[in-house]
């Protein structure tokens, strides 16, 4: 009976309009995820490149831009279907608001886009020296300008930096989500980019010296470590704000999102930290490839139930 | 000038007539709200009692929508009020994630963000905002607060202690202020919203943001071909095709 059973200092609501119910829902998660991949290559190549020769990672110059042209584009493209008016998103560009991290990240990555793309036709016209024949300009003039890439290299692994984290910078502007805070978010966007990148890379890494790919393993085993303890850190210890625990408290008691974060933690982080460890000790190549795909499938849940969440609570 | 509101809840008796003229004068489409009153039963029977409050945007002084709108579709007007150019939105649903107060909505019709605006255009013109002019018991006040004789100003002033905003600690400061509220009625974590006690248990939940006959496809195909525009008929299709909840133990 209601009068039993609701305590006097209990209110309950019994006339209000739903809530809205998830507003950024698994576009966005792709979108994260598809970024961190396209700059997480970046970084690890010039980890890399800082660590080896070039020839211990030979396909590396030409692969790793395409890895991140492809990744990018996905990110652009669904960042753009998850707009209600899509032909719009030019007002970014026309109509600038600076105080948004939406136009900072949108002009950022725009430009991170294009310095890539250069890197990819410098770096395919110089790994096949026959395409385009004698006639392509494009090829031609990338082949005469070979050294531009490494040129733009140093400034690109800067440029990443923030165009890894302005959407955790968004998540902290988007102040009805307590549980989405900017020290957090921005170190687990890095964290995940490191992992997406590194994944993204051993399944590549085939011809490359075993030194290199044990760095690929050591990077990944690290990434998926420290992004797994932030995680429980947040999921169980989110005290010092109500909200926050409100919505934990939602997941903590069952339900899709429980299960959908959890298969993503093992599957993602528990799994990859042991086969990127056995790795170092077994050189088996499978584990290895295994354990970037794992990362890769749990990576994507993980953020997605994060993303979800916090937009369950209502905020009336 | 600086624009604000307050509600006396001790006046509110929840008639929603603020809330019917507001979905009249600013043709809400269906499904949203630009103001809505919110219903709140308090205490044990049979010593209970039902709290009104109504919602709108708060035209913070600090606002997360402005702030994170990528196009400045979301800006300040000379009198304090944050407005919104639908032409310019993008419909990203930036600033439904950063209003505090849920206050904005996508429009089923438009496809862009949109929300209460105090009724910037009645302003204008030299009129009330049309909920001031519904309320039966003038529990919604509107005036300048900058200007010390105002209706708003000297409520403020008389009642100083109980003038309350809803989530200060988010440091938006809202022009939005209400009397005779308390924790249970401002603050969403201190009620509970449990399936079965609502007045009308018979409630349908519709699952979409936006309009639900506008999908990623018709987005991009919409400036060309157009698109069905939703109306009443087409919202009892969807309300039909979707789940409702009907549980025991209602009023």
């Amino acid at each position: 009976m209601v009068e039993s059973t609701i305590h006097a200092t209990q209110a309950i609501v019994t006339l209000d309009v739903p809530i809205q119910g998830i507003v950024w829902g698994s576009i966005i998660t792709v979108n994260m995820w598809a970024k961190s991949i396209g700059t997480g290559v970046v970084f690890l190549a010039a980890f890399l490149w800082f660590r080896h020769s070039k020839d211990d990672m030979p396909n590396l110059r030409w692969i790793m831009p395409i890895i991140a042209f492809l990744a990018l584009n996905v990110f652009l493209f669904f960042t753009l279907i998850d707009l209600h008016q899509p032909y719009r998103m030019i007002h970014i560009f026309t109509h600038p608001h600076w105080t948004s991290s939406i136009t900072v990240g949108a002009w950022l990555a725009s430009t991170f886009l294009g310095l890539v793309s250069v890197l990819m036709v410098i770096g395919v016209a110089d790994a096949f020296p026959s395409l385009g024949g004698k006639k392509c300009k494009v090829t031609a003039a990338a082949r005469n300008n070979s050294a531009v890439y490494e040129k733009i290299m140093p400034f690109m692994v800067f440029l990443a930096i923030p165009v890894t984290t302005y959407t955790a910078i968004i998540m902290a502007q988007a102040s009805a989500r307590e549980l989405w805070q900017a020290p957090t978010e921005v170190m687990q966007m890095m964290w995940a980019a490191l992992m997406a990148g590194s994944a993204a890379l051993i399944f590549v890494s085939g011809s490359w010296s075993k030194e290199a790919r044990k760095d690929l393993a050591l990077v990944l085993t690290i990434a998926v470590f420290f992004s797994f303890m932030m995680y429980m850190s947040e999921y169980f210890f989110s005290f010092k704000s109500s909200e926050a625990e409100a919505i934990l408290e939602f997941v903590h008691s069952g339900g899709a999102y429980n299960v959908e974060f959890w298969f993503g933690m093992t599957v993602g982080f528990i799994i990859p930290f042991f086969l990127g460890m056995s790795y170092m000790k077994s050189e088996n190549m499978t584990l290895l490839r295994f354990a970037a795909l794992a990362a890769l499938v749990g990576l994507f849940f993980v953020k997605d139930v994060w993303l979800k969440i916090p937009q369950m609570l209502p905020l009336s | 000038m600086k624009l604000g509101f307050l509600v006396d809840l001790n006046l509110c008796m929840g008639c929603k007539g603020c809330e019917i003229a507001c979905k009249v004068e600013n043709e809400v489409p269906l499904s949203t709200w630009r103001l809505r009153v919110k219903y709140i039963d308090l205490g044990t029977f049979p010593d209970t009692r039902r709290s009104f409050t109504p919602l709108r945007c708060n035209h913070c002084e600090s606002a997360p929508c402005e702030r994170i709108c990528p196009v400045s579709a979301l800006h300040y007007l000379e009198n304090g009020i944050v407005n919104i150019d639908s032409d310019r939105c993008i419909g990203c649903a930036g600033c439904m994630m950063a209003c505090p107060y849920g206050a904005i909505y996508m429009d089923p019709e438009t496809n862009t963000a949109d929300k209460c605006t105090y009724c910037a255009h009645r302003i204008e013109s030299g009129m009330m905002p049309a909920c001031v002019v519904a309320c039966p018991v003038e529990a919604n006040i509107f005036g300048d607060l900058e200007d010390d004789h105002s209706n708003i100003s000297l409520y403020i002033m008389e009642h100083k202690g109980a003038v309350q905003v809803r989530k200060p600690e988010k440091h938006t400061s809202p022009t939005h202020f209400y009397v005779g509220g308390g924790n249970q009625t401002l603050n969403p974590l201190a009620h509970q919203r449990i399936e079965g006690y609502n007045l009308f248990n018979n409630i349908t939940h519709l699952d979409h943001v936006g309009d639900k006959n506008h999908g990623i496809l018709d987005r991009f195909l919409a400036p060309f071909v157009g698109h069905e525009k939703p109306d009443n008929t087409s919202f009892m299709n969807s309300a039909a095709a979707t789940e409702s909840h009907e549980e025991e133990g209602g009023h």
